[in-house]
């Protein structure tokens, strides 16, 4: 066998464009690849770098208006035929040939990507019907099958359940087996464990690699994380805005990369992987310090009777940073929110001491002191877009704890002035609306919003969730140079491993509203004590192609039962 | 499913009681009462009437016994004997009057609906897949169009219309031979004939709201992740439309139902009035000036009854088309 008869698809100097009132926006610029069969190539780069375009160009199901401009998709088949993916009108009968039969899609998000009021079976079982005219209870039985090879448990009552009754690695796994529907042989995966925990992500990933084998089909993987990459790639593309910066195999992506941005690239990951020399620097808390805020026993049950915290323990030192981690349902936002008292949980104290020194209940506090104590008590929001008004101005935003604290002219203006640049944000930027600025700027703006009343903590709940790995750890340095200079504390949660290691001092795990374990960062990562950390920790995918080990993970099995 | 359906029938009793108590003190809100209407119309024919007979009659009617009591005996005869009381213009029972028009009134409300339905909705397809385009603008001008357009005026036109230019019958249900006729092939082809124009004349002043609707509800599912993923399985664009952002976007349209049949049946109302068609419409106008209170107010019961059971209808169809309000 030559090297060709390998090569499925050809992607060459491949253009996509979308048309803007400026002039053309070139998504994609340029790109070329090939894509082996059994191989996995990933594409990495940050938001907006084109790598979904380039994705969704090949099948061209691009969003309009854009369209391809230039390039060549060569499909190789088995028998020997080639044909011109690029060439085909978008929506005529041969794109749709290939489409879901030869090369087959999966998405970001499982949810919305699946249709809630179609029963999956009948979802997986569509692209049977278009492509082969497969009549209905062979279908079925055909689903069943496809079902059982994504390891859903029950198919038979799975086939006819609702994307909305399953959970979101469940979800992914459906979409994984309507993919697999036609025997592709190319699996495009866009993003595909995303929106999912570390554990389902590394289950998805396993899944993902076992069919790839069984079938042996080419996947194209996207992705913007570089542990997942480290974990499953042959072969790496790096695309920054629409243009490929690198290609190679993914040794030499890690250990030797050429190009100055895969360089920069690498290194922001590599960064998150130890504790921020920052951190390093700084002498340790005593250990006799008195408690910030300490909490006793705290729970809160939701009245659809689920116990989001169970019985919850921690404390706080001043200047520290403790860190809640934990999978999506943990309780760990709830909880969160529970210390600014934006739930009202049920039993336990939420001990605050002001800065006099005495001790105030936050959970029993009443509404004057509970003002006083929200001022000194602040919070960051994950969703940068979201938690900013789209009708103020930056300024007024800034603003807004400040006026309600009874600041006014030209003092309120000179301290937001000072607060945007403290956060790294030019002050002459202030009448500009947050739709101006990018995601990681957003961020800055909340955090300035957080500190305006010098507040003493402040809850910062998956406050760089949504920002690019680059921007990451430039936010958490200034969370923590912010910190030094205020004498903050911060209660930081994240269901991200590296970013606590990065910047806590204590970290705390949550499982099912339950603390499992909390101790000094260091200890709990290098040597977790309870199992279902160790199974956290051994499911987060490794930035080091030399020592892949999500497939070897250590599984915590009482979090199976469900 | 059957516990959710009996729910919202058990809410469905509190609703019908506040309408049947609304509608009992709008009719008596004008000053005085049927007596006095009858009063000033003998009056003005120049007739007189003794003080005694008044007082004699409105103590037969029950008019002399205070509001409440007046409800109560009106509402307890409903719910135990299906007695709607008496109509003092016409000098028979409620029931006897409205039974044949309401049901004529139903019919032309489905009819209408219906109509709508099946206008609005490729219209509304076709304005959202071809947005800013000219078939969008012309859609959306001639909806908006008809929506301000009174319904007094539209009726009036099309009758002016239809008899001036295409020398049709215009106004009633059926033609002069069939009106007492009982049914058969001929009579419902006759009433084919005549129904389908109030049913155009009441529809097209829905027609904007709902056009808008459906444009407005595909347009949010046409950008969904899901429609891509059903494109990426290799489905023509045509069957993926229909199959599903359509079938998405038309869940709220189905919810639309509780609040367009009762503008349908207002409109009903005023254009039956101006085409003198034999549903409840000209009866419930001529009840009211005529303050003959139990007619009136058992249209307005019957009327809000059937919007009622129509908002039940479209509650139960969402619930069957939407497994998410099903299951949850």
């Amino acid at each position: 066998m030559t090297m060709t008869n390998d090569t499925i698809l050809e992607v060459r100097d491949l253009k996509t464009v979308f048309p803007t009132r400026t002039g053309l926006f070139k998504a994609v610029d340029g790109v070329s690849f090939e894509l082996k069969r059994g191989k996995t190539l990933c594409v990495v780069g940050e938001s907006g770098s084109g790598k979904s375009v380039t994705a969704r160009s090949i099948l061209q199901i691009v969003d309009r208006p854009g369209r391809i401009e230039g390039g060549s998709v060569l499909l190789t088949r088995a028998d020997g035929s080639t044909t011109d993916l690029a060439k085909l009108e978008p929506r005529g009968r041969e794109i749709r040939d290939v489409r879901g039969k030869e090369i087959a899609m999966i998405f970001q998000e499982p949810m919305s990507s699946l249709s809630p009021v179609h029963r999956i079976g009948t979802q997986i079982g569509e692209s049977l019907r278009i492509h082969f005219g497969t009549p209905k209870h062979e279908q079925r039985e055909r689903v069943l099958e496809l079902l059982r090879q994504v390891e859903i448990a029950h198919p038979e009552t799975a086939i006819d359940r609702y994307t909305f009754e399953f959970s979101g690695g469940m979800r992914q796994r459906v979409m994984i087996a309507m993919a697999l529907a036609c025997n592709p042989s190319v699996l495009i995966a866009d993003e595909p464990t995303t929106a999912l925990d570390v554990t389902t992500q590394a289950e998805i990933l396993d899944l993902i690699k076992k069919l790839q084998q069984n079938h042996g089909m080419a996947v194209l993987f996207i992705t913007h994380d570089m542990g997942v990459v480290a974990e499953i790639a042959d072969e790496v593309l790096v695309m920054y805005r629409g243009k490929v910066m690198e290609r190679g195999p993914v040794e030499q992506i890690f250990h030797a990369p050429q190009d100055a941005y895969t360089h920069r690239l690498i290194d922001s990951v590599v960064r998150l992987e130890k504790k921020a020399e920052l951190r390093l620097a700084r002498p340790a808390i005593p250990a006799g310090t008195a408690p910030l805020l300490d909490v006793q026993n705290l729970s809160l049950t939701f009245p659809s009777g689920l116990k989001a915290v169970d019985d919850v323990s921690l404390t706080v030192r001043p200047g520290e940073t403790l860190g809640i981690v934990g999978e999506s349902g943990s309780g760990k936002t709830t909880m969160g929110r529970c210390l600014l008292r934006i739930y009202d949980p049920q039993a336990g104290t939420i001990n605050y001491r002001r800065p006099d020194g005495h001790m105030v209940d936050i959970r029993t506090a009443d509404k004057g002191a509970l003002k006083k104590i929200r001022s000194e008590v602040r919070m960051i929001f994950q969703d940068p877009v979201g938690s900013l008004s789209p009708r103020k101005t930056v300024g007024q935003i800034i603003a807004e704890p400040l006026k309600i604290a009874g600041m006014k002219g030209r003092e309120l203006n000179d301290r937001v002035a000072d607060l945007m640049q403290q956060v790294g944000l030019e002050p002459a930027w202030r009448e500009r609306y947050p739709h101006a600025f990018s995601g990681g700027q957003r961020q800055r703006i909340g955090l300035a919003r957080a500190i305006a009343l010098k507040p003493r903590l402040i809850v910062a709940d998956e406050a760089t969730s949504a920002l690019d790995v680059s921007l990451r750890s430039q936010m958490l340095d200034l969370m923590m140079k912010l910190q030094d200079e205020l004498g903050l504390s911060y209660v930081f949660i994240s269901h991200d491993m590296s970013v606590i290691r990065y910047m806590c001092d204590r970290v705390a795990v949550m499982y099912r509203g339950k603390i499992v374990e909390v101790g000094e960062t260091d200890q709990v990562v290098n040597d977790p004590a309870h199992d279902y950390t160790r199974a956290l920790l051994s499911a987060i995918p490794h930035p080091d192609p030399h020592n892949r080990r999500i497939h070897n993970r250590f599984r915590y099995e009482a979090g199976r039962t469900a | 499913m059957l516990r959710y359906i009996a729910k919202r029938m058990v809410f469905a009793i509190p609703t019908l009681f506040a309408v049947s108590i609304v509608a009992f003190i709008i009719i008596q809100l004008p000053p005085g009462d049927y007596l006095t209407t009858l009063m000033a119309d003998w009056a003005s024919q120049g007739g007189a009437v003794e003080a005694g007979t008044v007082a004699a009659m409105r103590e037969r009617y029950g008019l002399d016994q205070p509001i409440y009591f007046q409800y109560y005996k009106w509402i307890a005869g409903i719910l135990t004997r299906g007695d709607f009381g008496i109509s003092f213009d016409f000098g028979k029972p409620v029931t006897e009057l409205i039974w044949n028009r309401l049901g004529f009134s139903l019919l032309l409300s489905v009819l209408t609906l219906c109509f709508v339905w099946a206008i609005a909705i490729p219209i509304g397809i076709l304005s959202a897949v071809r947005q800013y385009s000219i078939s969008d603008y012309t859609a959306t001008f001639l909806a908006f169009f008809f929506l301000a357009v009174p319904d007094f005026l539209m009726a009036l036109s099309a009758m002016y219309v239809m008899s001036a230019w295409f020398g049709q019958s215009v106004g009633g249900l059926f033609s002069a031979e069939y009106v007492d006729a009982p049914w058969s092939l001929g009579k419902l082809i006759d009433f084919a004939q005549h129904v389908w124009l109030p049913v155009v004349v009441i529809g097209l002043g829905s027609l904007a709201a709902l056009v808008r609707i459906m444009r407005a509800n595909l347009l949010d599912e046409l950008s969904k992740p899901y429609v891509t993923t059903a494109r990426a399985k290799g489905m023509s664009e045509f069957e993926l439309l229909l199959r599903y952002p359509v079938r998405l976007a038309l869940n709220p349209l189905i919810s639309t139902i509780g609040w367009i049949l009762p503008a349908v049946i207002s409109g009903e109302i005023i254009v039956s009035v101006v085409m003198s068609l034999p549903t409840t419409g000209p009866l419930l106008l001529r009840s009211l000036l005529a303050q003959d209170m139990y007619l009136a107010g058992s249209l307005i019961l019957l009327i809000s009854v059937l919007t009622i059971i129509g908002t039940l209808i479209s509650d139960i169809l969402l619930a069957i088309t939407d497994p998410r309000i099903r299951l949850q």
